[in-house]
């Protein structure tokens, strides 16, 4: 493994750490208010400055980090769910059900994404586990596409035909056979998912469409952020930072199991 | 040719109902549902309610309301906005011309960016670490932030540019419209550039392991002339397509930056569209929005067949 994803996997690994223990971590409470340090410039004692009612911008960054990983990871896990299951059923049913099913597939990924996303969130209002939801459903297709086709290029292969010649329940070959097969491919796409997830989340909160406050995330922390620019950049600056790293994070890591020896012999 | 556009059009019209079923539900789905802007206004009576919900065929079933909707969409008839009154159709037009300026310019600089670096990285180790590197970056960028910072630095500390808008208050000069264009066309184009090379020198690598360029190279070809003559030509059809399947992430990107920027697109207009709860402008971008990409597709089948012998054949 290169230098590249290791570094991702550990900003990843002390992320997740510190955003778990922001509260013994963190030297100051989440929304404890210091109305006498408003908007301080970064210093030793509040490393990342403070907003507008006082509140530590390091403390909020940490704390954020729970909701807009939580977002990026059960999104993305949610999508693979949902892409494996079209992908495979569409894959390995084939026919009418495979057209219906990528038509759908298409059809998705011919609206754009995130004004789908930032539409969905204004009429529905989404807390946190909706918020999840509407990011999944708009972040199959990828998945759904990339298993499907390997599950096409498995089907043809000996030992599938083999099982489907003796008369093996179809639902068991998928299971038995076939998903072992597409677990690095559907790996990849949801490691790239979880970026995603994270930006789209990030973006949306940006627009007030996403999480709301006081509830702090990466995005929403920019969108009260964003009015002050010229007399507090520190308020965007670290909050877009770490978005920006933990993405990049997951693309590499993603990149990187996607072109490694192990992934290119199964396709 | 024609064939097979006649054929893509017709694949795309059942696609573009599911589509339009898609969006016609979201619009069911806003609480109070289309008349929500009036239910809340202390100067409509519930009997005006009513008799809105009968002028404006809201009580008839849902098929049939969708039917008319459809219809209505497909004459151009896409309602009034909520915001100021006025025909929806008008007021996207009149902002189409600005994003395509935008998205125009940033395509063609992300080119320039995209193309020798794609080329250079599939052939040089070092040269492919640092821009693989950088497109991965590049595309893990934040939009927002990445705009919030470039005004941060050339607009306000160091005051070489303006900060939005498309021209300054009662100028009219080339220098002004292109000073105004610099920012968010570096932003969008960073995006852009950053895919585009990736796509770009995964079809290089694809094509230079193949017998042809052995064959050119036997031949007597010069390694930059096998490179651009042999390899590229063969890259680009493949390269072509999925940048213009990648459409609906140019939108996306689009709406984020014109909106940073107070670019007065088609984009920003959706954001404004969004604050103010104007549901059918926002249901005409997206149904726009679906229409622009699948054309762009189609755009791509026939831009690869026309560089591409090869493909002329098949279906």
């Amino acid at each position: 493994m290169k230098a590249g994803p290791r570094g991702g996997l550990l900003f990843l690994a002390v992320l997740v750490v510190a955003s778990l223990l922001a509260p013994y971590l963190a030297p100051f409470a989440a929304d404890a208010l210091d109305l006498a340090n408003r908007r301080a410039a970064p210093s030793l004692v509040h490393w990342f400055g403070t907003d507008e009612l006082g509140r530590d911008v390091l403390t909020r960054v940490l704390v954020g980090a729970r909701v807009s990983l939580a977002i990026g990871v059960l999104s993305a896990l949610m999508s693979a769910a949902i892409g494996v299951a079209v992908g495979a059923v569409a894959g390995y049913a084939g026919r009418w059900i495979d057209d219906a099913l990528m038509r759908a597939t298409d059809a998705m990924l011919a609206i754009p994404r995130l004004p789908l996303l930032m539409l969905g969130a204004a009429v529905l209002q989404p807390g946190v586990p909706m918020l999840i939801l509407l990011v999944a459903v708009a972040g199959w297709m990828e998945t759904a596409r990339v298993v499907r086709a390997e599950v096409l290029s498995l089907s043809s292969l000996d030992f599938v035909q083999a099982a489907r010649a003796i008369g093996a329940n179809p639902i068991g070959v998928i299971v038995r056979h076939i998903v072992p097969g597409i677990i690095p491919a559907a790996t990849v796409a949801t490691t790239l998912a979880i970026g995603r997830g994270i930006l789209l989340e990030s973006t949306m909160s940006f627009f007030g469409v996403g999480v709301q406050p006081p509830t702090a995330s990466w995005g929403n922390m920019l969108y009260q952020a964003q009015t002050a620019m010229t007399s507090e950049p520190w308020l965007a600056i670290f909050p877009g930072l770490f978005i920006f790293a933990t993405v990049l994070a997951c693309n590499a890591v993603g990149d990187a199991i996607g072109s490694s020896p192990t992934q290119r012999q199964s396709v | 040719m024609r064939g097979l556009i006649v054929r893509r059009v017709l694949q795309s019209v059942p696609l573009l109902v599911l589509i339009s079923v898609l969006v016609f539900a979201l619009l069911q789905a806003v609480p109070g549902g289309p008349l929500a802007a009036y239910l809340e206004n202390p100067n409509v009576r519930p009997q005006d309610i009513e008799r809105l919900r009968a002028a404006m065929g809201l009580d008839r079933p849902l098929a049939a309301q969708y039917l008319s909707w459809l219809w209505a969409f497909v004459r151009g008839d896409w309602g009034y906005s909520f915001a100021d009154g006025r025909p929806v159709l008008d007021r996207v037009l009149e902002r189409v011309p600005a994003t395509l300026e935008l998205v125009g310019a940033s395509s063609l600089l992300a080119l320039c960016i995209a193309l020798p670096v794609g080329v250079t990285a599939s052939v040089h180790r070092l040269f492919d670490r640092i821009s693989s590197f950088g497109a991965v970056a590049g595309i893990s960028l934040p939009v927002f932030w990445f705009g919030l910072l470039l005004q941060l630095v050339f607009a306000i500390t160091l005051g070489w540019l303006p900060s939005s808008g498309r021209s300054s208050f009662g100028v009219s000069s080339f220098a002004d419209r292109v000073a105004h264009l610099v920012l968010p066309v570096l932003v969008l184009a960073a995006v852009q550039a950053a895919a585009w090379s990736r796509y770009l020198r995964r079809a290089m690598r694809e094509t230079i392991g193949r017998p042809f360029m052995n064959a050119a190279r036997v031949r007597g070809v010069s390694e930059p002339g096998v490179l651009l003559r042999h390899a590229l030509p063969n890259a680009l059809g493949p390269f072509i397509t999925v940048v213009l399947l990648d459409a609906a992430m140019m939108a996306s990107g689009a709406v984020v930056t014109e909106s940073v920027f107070a670019w007065p697109g088609v984009g920003s207009l959706f954001t404004e569209s969004l604050v103010k709860r104007d549901y059918p402008v926002l249901m005409a971008f997206l149904m726009c929005g679906a229409v622009a990409v699948m054309v762009l597709n189609l755009v791509a089948d026939i831009a690869v067949r026309t560089i591409d012998p090869r493909t002329r054949g098949a279906a």
